[in-house]
């Protein structure tokens, strides 16, 4: 029932004072208050804030662990922890940043926040499977944290057994948290697809989605079809442990190897679950900021398609040393090329966006210059490491790790920084301060390459990586490295002081301070717990910047 | 400009045959990344500053919302590209057959890892712990393994790597251009000592090393030499005999010299102990109820400490060999008991414990 005829119906029974509209429903932050509205909401939007700051609070602790390992690596021997720590450190700092943080941190936060709104839907199809995704996700950090507190793992965030198998730290319980870890991203993995499908607002059909629904499609399938095979393979992992079933031990007729299989076709499209929700963030920064469409729509959601397809048929690059066949090894590497055909169509068509534009310069913007140069950087060392001869070098060295922080690093978290100042406005109502904003920006980038660029180096002199004590000519670089690490950290301190400040001090935002035509920019300031007071009707593509300038359309409310 | 763009890149020294020619696709590939990441890069500032908001609102026609690069300009992008990647491809993989194959008459040295060193065992019966021991200018093939988790042998003048695998043989060859020391390191994380699990490739003169590997005057070659990487071979010194080359030949000797032979059969016969006769690789029942296999550490360990897991139906006689019976003499055992493992054992089945024991 509309708002009309409910007002027309009102006058007709006799009501004199129906004409007086009603008062708009608060925003969602006012919609209820006290912890019990937070604890026990179904609203997607205060899931989202929640799993916000539980994740903000994992990157923190990862990055103290990533500290304290820089900080050790200053010198070749002791300097302030025992091999032992280091061994638990490094695996807590792994365990941390890749499970409890960078395969949750987009989709849970600003996916959670902005699809059901892309989409035009009051919120997403199982609201209670999304609360539920997230104490899932919180009882599994608990566990994964403080089974490795307590405990101590120092097997590396990739298990391998028959270490894994063997060592005495308490491998089982770790095992078992990441395990709840990936249930809850499924949870969350389900209620996208299903909501994409059956949520779409009137008259919004595939190819009107806006590309970061695409981005958080692609990512949700990969999602339901990889997370089994790890839950499975850890699972055997600490099935061999307590009962000696002897898979993947060699004593028991059992292949170590297979472990390593069975991992990797999980954790390489992982890595893609990693990257596909920050190209989605990208590929909305570029329009929006340059306001124009993306120069291939088309492009860039089946590159998307591409990548999730493609990306299963890669894993055996981590293995050219492991005694895998010549033919395999040929097979893997080309089709581990072939996905960063993919990717290079995402930066083609991002750069080429901007041509001929009216871009503004802001700290998302900034964010996306830092993403394309350390992406497509980072990516093409992912091809070089790809290449076969190149990897016998390279495998297991600080190159690898160079590569693959240029990718989480340098492409999801700017990506995420990236989102967090884009949406802030939507979220929170205000907006930041755009000089420290920039500012952190490039101290972001500065420090991040005074981090990774020496490990390039290091790599290609042969450090191998996963090594507590170091031959002593590769000490200069390891220093200028945990030199850019403490400036990283630093930005991202003040990073997160320049937003928090604006919670509570930032000017006040409209509801489209950028003259956005993303669909999620047509509620309110800041929305209203479904999101809509009436269900809107879509008619035109979310980047159609050719269309003028419109009133938020689908928002009666906010005229 | 080899050499400029090696130093550039903190690449080691080309001291194996394959060393420059992949350090040739290196240079290549490493140069176009930085020169594709660098033209985004750069095209996308130029875009960022040409077309910025202030300047296009003062220029309206500058804006074109519908502005997309043309057809052509798409196709060869992504087509140079892929280009660029087959070409990598094509180069990277007839590399790599060539540094996974290792040509014909190559030396063979069998290494095993376990945490945390190396050991070297050389045609003939020579051991050598963390230092390996070759002939310069010669391919020296190794087949590793290990005996706990897995290693990876590393060696980063030489560009090779090959992870060792607990139940598998894995391959790896190199040839040292020069004589030389040059470091190991081991690039699969094992645990507490990983990053001490360290050694060296000594590259001798080829007549030096064989001399070295028939017993003669250790010495000499290794005095050329600087002298702080001169590590004596010690281990050799033990067990090098030039006219007993065969392990086997040396474990049947220990074994009578130890006497194991006196419980042990090796014809199949049943005796006081479990023969040896089809015993390696067998399924040993325990007196525990459990089963082993009896590999090289299911032996070593009973040779140590036979208590620990009795083979079933045999009584506990035999006495501890620690400290009676050197590493190397230990090998040499399990290399002849491997030799026996097609000896047919008899039928008859081993004479009950006099206690009963455990069934």
């Amino acid at each position: 029932m509309t708002e009309q005829s409910r007002h027309r119906e009102d006058i007709e029974a006799g009501d004199l004072f129906a004409d007086v509209p009603p008062p708009p429903p608060p925003d969602y932050l006012r919609d209820g208050r006290g912890i019990r509205s937070w604890l026990l909401t179904t609203d997607h939007k205060r899931i989202a804030l929640m799993f916000y700051a539980v994740i903000v609070a994992m990157l923190a602790l990862g990055g103290i662990f990533a500290l304290l390992l820089r900080t050790e690596l200053l010198t070749p021997d002791q300097t302030i922890m025992t091999a032992p720590v280091y061994n638990r450190m490094f695996t807590l700092h792994g365990v941390t940043m890749v499970f409890l943080f960078m395969i949750p941190s987009i989709p849970a936060t600003f996916g959670n926040f902005v699809l059901p709104i892309m989409l035009g839907a009051k919120d997403l199809a199982f609201p209670r499977l999304n609360l539920a995704s997230f104490y899932v996700y919180l009882l599994g950090t608990g566990v994964t944290l403080a089974a490795m507190v307590w405990g101590g793992v120092d097997t590396g965030w990739t298990f391998y057994p028959p270490y894994s198998t063997s060592t005495e730290s308490s491998v089982f319980p770790v095992v078992v948290g990441i395990f709840i870890v990936g249930v809850s991203s499924m949870m969350t993995a389900i209620n996208f697809i299903v909501t994409t499908h059956t949520l779409r607002a009137k008259g919004m059909n595939w190819f009107r989605l806006p590309l970061f629904v695409w981005a958080m499609y692609a990512t949700s399938v990969i999602i339901l079809l990889a997370t089994p095979v790890i839950g499975l393979s850890l699972g055997l992992v600490g099935a061999d442990r307590l009962y000696h079933f002897g898979i993947f031990d060699a004593r028991f007729g059992g292949d170590p190897v297979l472990f390593q299989h069975l991992f990797w076709f999980y954790s390489h499209p992982a890595v893609y679950i990693m990257i596909l929700p920050a190209m989605g963030v990208i590929s909305e920064l570029v329009s929006t900021f340059s306001r124009k469409p993306p120069s291939s729509y088309d492009a860039i959601a089946m590159s998307s398609l591409g990548i999730a397809f493609v990306g299963f048929f890669g894993w055996g690059h981590h293995m050219f040393v492991a005694g895998m066949s010549e033919l395999d090894a040929g097979i893997f590497g080309g089709l581990s090329m072939f996905v960063a055909i993919f990717s290079a169509i995402k930066v083609f068509t991002w750069t080429a966006t901007l041509y001929r534009g009216r871009v503004a310069f802001n700290t998302p913007m900034l964010y996306f210059f830092w993403f394309l140069f350390l992406f497509t950087f980072g990516g093409m060392t992912g091809v070089a490491v790809a290449t076969q001869s190149l990897d016998v070098h390279w495998h297991d060295t600080y190159f690898v790790v160079a590569h693959f922080h240029f990718i989480m690093v340098g492409g999801t978290i700017t990506a995420f920084l990236g989102a967090a100042h884009y949406w802030f406005p939507k979220m929170f109502g205000r907006l930041y301060s755009e000089r420290m904003g920039l500012l952190t920006s490039v101290s972001v980038f500065f420090g991040f390459l005074f981090t990774f660029v020496p490990q390039f180096l290091l790599g290609n002199a042969g450090m191998p990586r996963r090594y507590y004590s170091y031959p002593a000519r590769f000490q200069w670089l390891n220093v200028v490295s945990t030199g850019g690490a403490y400036l990283l950290a630093g930005a991202l301190l003040l990073t997160l002081i320049n937003l928090l400040c604006a919670l509570k001090w930032g000017r006040r935002a409209g509801p489209n301070p950028w003259g956005s035509h993303g669909y999620e920019w047509m509620t309110r300031a800041i929305p209203i717990k479904h999101n809509f007071e009436t269900p809107p009707v879509i008619t035109r593509g979310p980047y159609d910047y050719h269309l003028p300038e419109e009133m938020p359309h689908v928002d009666p409310q906010a005229r | 400009m080899n050499e400029l763009l090696r130093r550039l890149l903190f690449l080691p020294p080309q001291a194996s045959t394959l060393a420059r020619d992949i350090d040739g696709l290196h240079y290549f590939v490493i140069i176009s990344t930085m020169l594709g990441a660098l033209l985004v890069t750069v095209v996308g500032g130029w875009f960022l500053i040409r077309y910025r908001r202030a300047y296009v609102d003062a220029h309206p026609d500058e804006y074109d919302v519908q502005a997309r690069p043309p057809l052509w300009m798409k196709i060869a992008a992504v087509g140079s590209l892929f280009l660029l990647f087959v070409i990598w491809w094509s180069i990277g993989i007839r590399q790599y057959l060539e540094l996974r194959v290792a040509p014909e008459g190559a030396l063979e040295i069998y290494v095993t890892a376990k945490q945390w060193m190396w050991k070297f065992a050389y045609p003939g019966a020579a051991r050598t712990i963390s230092v390996l021991y070759v002939p310069a200018g010669r391919p020296v093939k190794l087949i590793l393994t290990s005996r706990d988790v897995i290693h990876s042998f590393y060696v980063p003048d030489f560009r090779i790597k090959q992870d060792a695998i607990p139940g598998r043989y894995t391959t790896e060859w190199f040839e040292a251009r020069s004589p030389g020391v040059y470091e190991v390191l081991c690039t699969e994380y094992c645990g507490t000592g990983h990053s001490m699990m360290r050694g060296r490739v000594v590259a001798l003169d080829p007549g030096d090393f064989d001399r070295w590997l028939g017993g003669a005057d250790l010495e000499t070659p290794l005095a050329e030499l600087p002298p702080q990487q001169y590590d004596p071979p010690w281990v050799v010194g033990q067990t090098a005999r030039a006219p007993e080359v065969d392990p086997v030949v040396i474990g049947e000797r220990v074994a009578e010299t130890q006497g194991c032979v006196r419980c042990h059969s090796i014809d199949g016969t049943p005796h006081i102990g479990p023969t040896w006769a089809g015993l390696w690789g067998s399924v040993v029942p325990l007196a525990s109820g459990d089963t082993v296999i009896a590999d090289g550490a299911y032996l070593t360990e009973s040779i140590m400490d036979p208590m620990a897991k009795l083979h079933r139906g045999f009584p506990p006689l035999m006495p501890s060999y620690l400290g009676k019976i050197r590493p190397a003499e230990v090998a040499a055992i399990l290399a002849f008991i491997q030799s026996l493992r097609d000896v047919e054992a008899q039928p008859a089945p081993p004479p009950a414990t006099r206690d009963g024991g455990a069934p």
